[in-house]
């Protein structure tokens, strides 16, 4: 591991990183549990650590509104928000990745309301997916800063030019403070140069972005941003993740396996739950159970390809989704793996598993909870129950 | 070798701040840590835990700490409160209260653990010291001594590094504070 070890929160060290990064412009607006980013940010500005804008909104809609207009002009933007928050910048999500903003925010998860809750989901990552962003799921809080970092060179390439999302567990890795090394200025400075802006707003020579677009030229601009999405991000990312692995000696996958080579059971899961799982797998894998564990860093573009390997050997596949998509036929994760293996040469048998909404904490007993009925599953060779709940109160 | 601390205070006493000390002074020993505060509804003088896991293999479970091997109340009028502060304390585990004796119920429990009793009296600590009942970093300071894996040393220079934006006579007062309880904490013998 490269760089100084240091003790930090996930919103502190995601603030670091983006003024490590140099950012231009921070456009933001607080909200819990992002808001020590927002507040990190406007100190190192104030104290004249970092030379940048801080625009004050007073919305989410404006701050990505705000974050829009910068980044075309050709600032290296950072903003931050969580649930309602995001919710708010919704139309703009849209916006922002259309238009081909270079935009990097941090996304502590947080439930949606009703009822009010400050904790944990993924229901507004989810909210996103549609949306044209790049999104990172982060598992810890080195891989919040190393992200971070990392979604600024992605996002800016030329090849890319799309706004990336790191998304980071609410309070879990948001509030909760664990070392971590941070590379030095220097390093990052090389590893970052300063945004090549690509096609700016110039007053000198006017011209319109995001204009009228009817029948006639729509669906073919719609199917260029999703060529370009899917075919020119995944290339990117991967080399960035190499290049950051030279610098840092941390090296990043789109999709994290562990024990999926021998194992007939697969439990896939994203966040900082992510861990949890694999120290309870460790721990039953050396009882001798057969259990592996699949993550995902890279969530948007979805790595088809790699989850396909990934689950080569496995009989069983139980997706675990921290969210709820009502009347779907499945949570979100779920659907994506479901229509990824649809027409794979090899699928497991698949099942959805709903935990931690609103925080509720998933504890090796649910997670050992998941892999008897993925055990059941596998020893009767159906799936009888499709979606399972586990922490709920009987 | 995982070692799991919850931190009892209430709202307004520091006891989060204490829980990231520690962290950070595990830190400093090479050791890997998570530090979790417990957010509820944000009140002034309500119960506040606060959870410290430290090990010397990386950490990568994020779930709660339910079988702490060490329980430190901070707030000198939580240790009446036995079930909320004993819960899940492993066997064998260690106690440290902020009071002149322990509550006989606590003495009891601890006996069926096998479970070390600590205290100091951090109230007239904070009170000669700080003149305001500030524990959190006497308590530090009682439980570096009690568990003995961080050197106080290490403490004092995360106590430096926390307060010295705020003034040179803070990071005094503190250091005296954790100092004075590291000297002053004693077994309670059952």
């Amino acid at each position: 591991m490269k760089g100084k070890r240091v003790g930090l929160n996930g919103d502190t060290a995601v603030a670091f990183a983006a003024k490590q990064a140099n950012v231009d412009v921070v456009s933001a607006y607080p909200i819990t549990p992002q808001t020590i980013i927002v507040e990190t940010l406007a100190k190192y500005i104030n104290n004249g650590e970092l030379d940048a804008a801080f625009i004050p909104v007073e919305s989410e809609h404006s701050a990505l509104s705000a974050a829009v207009g910068a980044s075309l002009a050709g600032a290296r933007v950072f903003t931050a928000t969580a649930s309602q928050g995001l919710a708010l910048m919704y139309e703009i999500l849209w916006i922002a990745a259309g238009m081909r903003t270079t935009i990097v925010m941090a996304l502590g998860n947080r439930a949606f309301s009703p009822n009010i809750n400050i904790h944990c989901s993924h229901d507004d990552a989810y909210a996103a997916r549609d949306t044209g962003w790049i999104q990172f799921f982060a598992e810890n809080v080195q891989e919040a800063y190393d992200l971070t970092l990392q979604a600024f060179k992605v996002s800016e390439d030329h090849r890319v030019l799309f706004p990336s999302i790191i998304n980071l567990d609410g309070f879990i890795l948001t509030h909760s403070l664990e070392g971590l090394y941070v590379l030095d200025d220097k390093t990052v400075e090389e590893f970052l140069p300063p945004k090549k802006p690509y096609n700016p707003i110039d007053p000198e020579a006017p011209k319109t972005y995001g204009p009228l677009d009817l029948y006639d030229w729509y669906m073919e601009h719609k199917k260029l941003q999703d060529y370009h999405f899917n075919n020119n991000v995944p290339p990117v990312i991967k080399e960035v993740f190499e290049e950051y692995a030279e610098i840092s000696g941390r090296r990043y996958t789109p999709v994290k396996t562990m024990g999926v080579e021998d194992a007939d059971i697969g439990i896939m899961i994203l966040g900082s739950s992510a861990g949890s799982v694999r120290h309870v797998v460790r721990q039953l894998r050396e009882k001798g159970k057969k259990v592996g564990v699949i993550s995902l860093t890279q969530y948007r573009p979805f790595p088809k390809k790699e989850l396909v390997e990934a689950v080569k050997n496995l009989q069983v596949l139980a997706v675990m989704d921290r969210s709820i998509s009502f009347g779907s036929p499945g949570a979100q994760l779920y659907m994506d793996v479901a229509s990824t293996l649809y027409n794979a040469k090899h699928r497991p048998l698949l099942f959805n598993v709903i935990y931690g909404l609103g925080g509720r904490d998933l504890t090796p007993v649910h997670i050992e909870g998941v892999v008897e009925k993925a055990e059941e599953v596998l020893k009767k060779g159906e799936v009888e129950e499709e979606q399972i709940w586990v922490g709920l109160k009987e | 070798m995982l070692y799991e601390v919850r931190w009892h205070g209430r709202g307004g006493q520091g006891v989060v701040t204490s829980s990231e000390l520690l962290a950070l002074s595990a830190l400093k020993e090479g050791l890997y840590v998570y530090h979790a505060p417990e957010f509820g509804p944000e009140r002034r003088g309500a119960p506040v835990r606060a959870y410290t896991r430290i090990s010397d293999e990386p950490i990568e479970q994020h779930y709660g700490i339910y079988t702490p091997d060490a329980v430190i109340v901070i707030d000198p009028t939580l240790q009446s409160e036995v079930d909320y502060v004993m819960q899940g304390l492993k066997e064998g585990g260690l106690i440290v209260l902020n009071a002149k004796t322990p509550n006989s119920e606590i003495v009891e429990r601890a006996k069926k653990l096998g479970a070390e009793i600590w205290v100091v009296d951090a109230y007239k600590i904070a009170m000669d010291i700080f003149g305001r009942p500030f524990y959190n970093t006497p308590m530090l300071g009682a439980f570096t001594k009690v568990w003995g894996r961080i050197k106080l040393d290490n403490v004092l220079e995360s106590i430096r590094e926390k307060f010295g934006e705020r003034g040179e006579e803070i990071v005094k007062l503190n250091i005296e504070a954790v100092k004075k309880a590291y000297e002053e904490v004693k077994k309670y013998e059952y």
